[in-house]
C-alpha cells in the first residue's frame, strides 16, 4: 500500500477568519477573528481521532471545513493524495461528499421531521446512485440493520418524531453511511443524548471503525468520551492545536498545560472536588487579531516570561507528540 | 441518620443540624393530555435536611425537572401536583393561598435554571433585574437595591460593575453565575438547581460548582441538584435520589451509591461513563430506551431495559412484570426500590 493511499484525509496549515462586526468607525480595519490557525493532522483508514477542546475552540468549524461547508482562509484538504480545490464544481463536491460526510450534535435538527426514516436514508442513495432503484428498500434495511436500528421494516416507515434521540443518532448515522463514506466527521454525536444511550453510540463508532475501516473526526468536549473511542487525541484551544499525540499517552501525561486544565476539571468521581488545581482567570478575546505570546498565557500556570512576547510553535515531544509550550515542549533547536 | 453522617464524611462539613427543610410526601404531578393523563412523578418521597445538597439524576423525560418545578411551585397547565404533599418546614405548600405561594418563591425556595440566557430578560439591564426581584417581596429604593446587586456579583465572582450589562454581553459562565447570584438574593434556605452548569464548558463547570460550594459553607442554604450527570454527583452531592420514569428506584449518601448500587438502572448507569483514569474495558450502557409516561410498563417500569428480568426465573418474572417495587431499605440511609435486590440479588 502506497503512503497516498495509506492516508486518508489530510490537512495541512488549515486557517479560517471570520470577519467580526463592531469595529468602532467605518474606516477602521474590521476586526478579524482567527477561528482556526494553521491546523494539520491526517485522518486515517479505521482510527478514531478525537478533537477536543472548549466551546469557541474552533473545534467545530474545523470539522465544517473539512466538511466543505465553509471554504478555508489559508491551507490545504488533501484527499486521496490529491489537494482539494478551494471552490469545487458540482462534480467535485459530489465526489468529495461522497467519501467524506458528517454527523451533527443535534439528531432533533439535522433529519427532516416531515419525512419518514427510509425517505432519509434513501436519499443519498439516489443522490450519489449507490444503487439501483429496485434494491433501494433492501440497502435501506442492511444499513438500518447496521446501526442496530430493528426491526428496520418498523423502522423505516417511521418519523423522526416517533424515534428517541439515541434512535436518531443513529439514522443519522444510517444516512451518513448509506454513501459508502471513507471518512465520518462526527460532531458533539452524543452530547444531546442521554447518558444510558451515549454508550451505544460510542460503541456503534468503534465497530464501524473495525468493521468498515472507517476514517473518524470525532469532536467532543468530553475528555473520558474521547478516551473511550479514540486513538489519537487533538487538544484545541483558541483556535490552535496544542497538543496532539496518541490518545492514553496525553491522557497519562499531559504536556500543554490546558490539557492539563481540562483533565483536572473533568468530572472524576475518584477524585474529590477539592483536588483540582485551577487557573481561576476567565479567558480573554485573544482570538481577536493579532495576539503577542502565547494565547494560553494569561491562564497558565507555568508561564515564563519569553510566553508573552513569542508564540510557541507545536514542537514535538517524543514519539508521536506535539506540544505548543515553551515551558513543557521547548524547541530542540530554539 | 447515617445517610446524613455518611455525607458528612464524604464532604467534611458538619453543617447538617438534621433539621428537615423540605419534605415531599407521596408527591404525584400529572400532565392532562386528550387522553388519559401522563404521570410525570408518581408518588415521590424525598426529604432535604437544612444545608445539604441532595442529587437528583436521571434520563430525560424522567420526571426530575417537573419534581422541582412542583418544589418551586410553577408548575403551569396542563402539568398540575394530583397528589401527595410538598412540605416545607411543614407547612403544605399547596394550601398556600396565591400570594403566600408568591412570597415562599423566592424568599424561601429559589431556583437556578439549566439556560442562563433564557432565564434573563435580555433587554433589561442585569441590576435593573435585581431590583425587579427586590423590590417584588420587600420595600427598597431602587439605590440600595442596586448596591445589595453589586453585593451579590462579588460574592460569586463578577466585577460590581455588571450591574451596568446586559446579559448578552456576559460570556455563558458569567450569566450562569448572575443567576446564580439572583437565586440566592433573599437568602433562601433551599436551592433548587436544575441542570446548573449543563450548558458550560467543563472548566467553567468545576468553577461554578467550587463556587457553590463555597457560598453554602458561607450562608447555609440547602442544594437540590437536578442533573442528567450522575458523575458530577458523586462529587458535589451529600446525597442521591435516582429517578427513572417518575420514580425514585435508590437513594443512598452519594459515596455509598459510587461504591455500591444496588439497583441494575443505578448500576446501568454507573457504567454509562467511561472511566477518565484507570483501566478501560468496553462498556455496555443500558440497552433500549426510557419508556412513554403515557404508556409505561407494568410492575417494574425498568423490567424490559432490565437484564436481570428473564422468564427463566418464573417467579420472579412474575413479580417483576406485574407488582410495582416499593422502597425498601437495604442499608443505612440506603433505600432501593427493587424484586431482585429484595430476593437476595443474582
Amino acid at each position: 500500500m502506497s503512503a497516498v493511499e495509506d492516508q486518508t484525509l489530510e490537512v495541512v496549515g488549515l486557517s479560517k477568519e471570520f470577519e467580526v462586526p463592531g469595529s468602532e468607525h467605518f474606516w477602521q480595519r474590521r476586526r478579524r477573528l482567527h477561528a482556526v490557525e494553521d491546523v494539520s493532522f491526517t485522518l486515517r483508514p479505521g482510527t478514531i481521532t478525537a478533537l477536543v477542546g472548549e466551546s469557541g475552540s474552533g473545534k467545530t468549524t474545523v470539522a465544517r471545513l473539512l466538511a466543505r461547508l465553509y471554504e478555508p482562509t489559508a491551507g490545504q484538504i488533501m484527499f486521496e493524495g490529491r489537494d482539494q480545490p478551494k471552490r469545487a464544481n458540482r462534480e467535485q463536491n459530489l465526489h468529495y461528499r461522497s467519501q467524506v460526510q458528517m454527523i451533527f450534535q443535534d439528531p432533533f435538527d439535522s433529519l427532516n421531521p416531515v419525512k419518514t426514516v427510509a425517505h432519509l436514508i434513501g436519499r443519498p442513495l439516489r443522490i450519489h446512485k449507490i444503487v439501483p432503484r429496485d434494491q433501494e428498500r433492501e440497502r435501506i434495511h442492511q444499513l438500518l440493520d447496521t446501526v442496530g436500528l430493528v426491526p428496520p421494516d418498523v423502522i423505516a416507515t417511521k418519523y423522526p418524531h416517533e424515534l428517541s434521540g439515541g434512535q436518531r443518532q443513529r439514522v443519522a448515522i444510517a444516512r451518513a453511511l448509506a454513501v459508502q463514506p471513507r471518512v465520518i466527521l462526527a460532531d458533539e454525536p452524543t452530547s444531546m443524548l442521554d447518558v444510558s444511550i451515549r454508550i451505544g453510540v460510542l460503541n456503534l463508532m468503534l465497530r464501524l471503525k473495525e468493521e468498515h475501516d472507517l476514517a473518524f473526526l470525532f469532536v467532543t468536549h468530553d475528555l473520558a468520551s474521547a478516551r473511550y473511542v479514540a486513538d489519537e487525541l487533538l487538544v484545541m484551544y483558541a483556535g490552535q492545536i496544542v497538543e496532539h499525540g496518541p490518545t492514553e499517552t496525553v491522557l497519562q501525561d499531559p504536556l500543554h498545560p490546558y490539557t492539563r486544565l481540562l483533565l483536572s476539571a473533568a468530572p472524576d468521581p475518584n477524585a474529590g472536588l477539592r483536588a483540582a488545581d485551577l487557573a481561576a482567570r476567565t479567558p480573554q478575546d485573544i482570538t481577536v487579531d493579532d495576539a503577542v505570546g502565547c494565547r494560553f498565557v494569561g491562564r497558565c500556570p507555568l508561564a515564563i516570561d519569553v510566553c508573552s512576547t513569542t508564540p510557541p510553535t507545536l514542537a514535538q515531544a517524543g514519539r508521536g507528540r506535539w506540544a505548543r509550550c515553551h515551558v513543557t515542549a521547548p524547541e530542540r533547536n530554539a | 441518620m447515617s445517610g446524613v453522617l455518611a455525607g458528612q464524611a464524604h464532604r467534611d462539613s458538619p453543617v447538617f443540624t438534621g433539621e428537615t427543610l423540605l419534605e415531599l410526601d407521596e408527591l404525584v404531578v400529572e400532565y392532562a393530555t386528550a387522553g388519559k393523563p401522563v404521570r410525570a412523578v408518581d408518588h415521590v418521597n424525598l426529604t432535604i435536611k437544612a444545608g445539604e445538597t441532595v442529587g437528583l439524576a436521571g434520563e430525560s423525560g424522567c420526571g426530575k425537572s417537573t419534581t422541582g418545578n412542583a418544589i418551586m411551585g410553577i408548575l403551569r397547565s396542563p402539568a398540575a401536583v394530583t397528589g401527595g404533599r410538598i412540605l416545607f418546614r411543614g407547612e403544605d405548600i399547596a394550601a398556600l393561598d396565591v400570594e403566600e405561594q408568591r412570597r415562599y418563591r423566592w424568599r424561601n425556595v429559589s431556583m437556578v435554571f439549566q439556560s442562563a440566557m433564557n432565564a434573563l430578560n435580555p433587554v433589561m439591564r442585569v441590576g435593573d433585574q435585581f431590583v425587579d426581584m427586590m423590590q417584588a417581596h420587600e420595600k427598597i429604593q431602587k439605590k440600595d437595591a442596586l448596591e445589595r446587586a453589586g453585593d451579590l456579583l462579588e460574592k460569586v465572582g463578577i466585577d460590581r460593575r455588571r450591574v451596568r450589562s446586559y446579559p448578552h454581553q456576559l460570556s455563558g459562565g458569567m450569566r450562569q453565575r448572575t443567576v446564580i447570584a439572583m437565586a440566592l438574593a433573599l437568602s433562601p434556605e433551599l436551592v433548587i438547581m436544575d441542570e446548573p452548569t449543563t450548558a458550560l464548558d467543563v472548566v467553567v463547570q468545576r468553577e461554578i460548582l467550587l463556587e457553590i460550594e463555597q457560598l453554602q459553607k458561607e450562608l447555609g442554604f440547602a442544594v437540590l441538584f437536578i442533573t442528567h450527570d450522575l458523575s458530577l454527583l458523586v462529587e458535589f452531592a451529600d446525597r442521591i435520589a435516582i429517578m427513572y420514569a417518575g420514580e425514585i428506584i435508590e437513594t443512598a449518601a452519594a459515596r455509598t451509591l459510587f461504591d455500591s448500587p444496588q439497583h441494575p438502572y443505578t448500576v446501568g448507569l454507573m457504567h454509562s461513563f467511561p472511566p477518565l483514569t484507570g483501566p478501560m474495558e468496553r462498556l455496555i450502557g443500558i440497552p433500549g430506551s426510557p419508556p412513554d409516561l403515557a404508556d409505561p410498563p407494568a410492575g417494574c417500569r425498568f423490567h424490559p431495559r432490565c437484564s436481570f428480568c428473564v422468564p427463566e426465573k418464573a417467579h420472579l418474572y412474575a413479580r417483576q412484570t406485574t407488582e410495582r417495587p416499593v422502597l425498601r431499605e437495604v442499608g443505612p440511609g440506603h433505600s432501593v426500590a427493587c424484586h431482585l435486590v429484595e430476593e437476595g440479588g443474582a
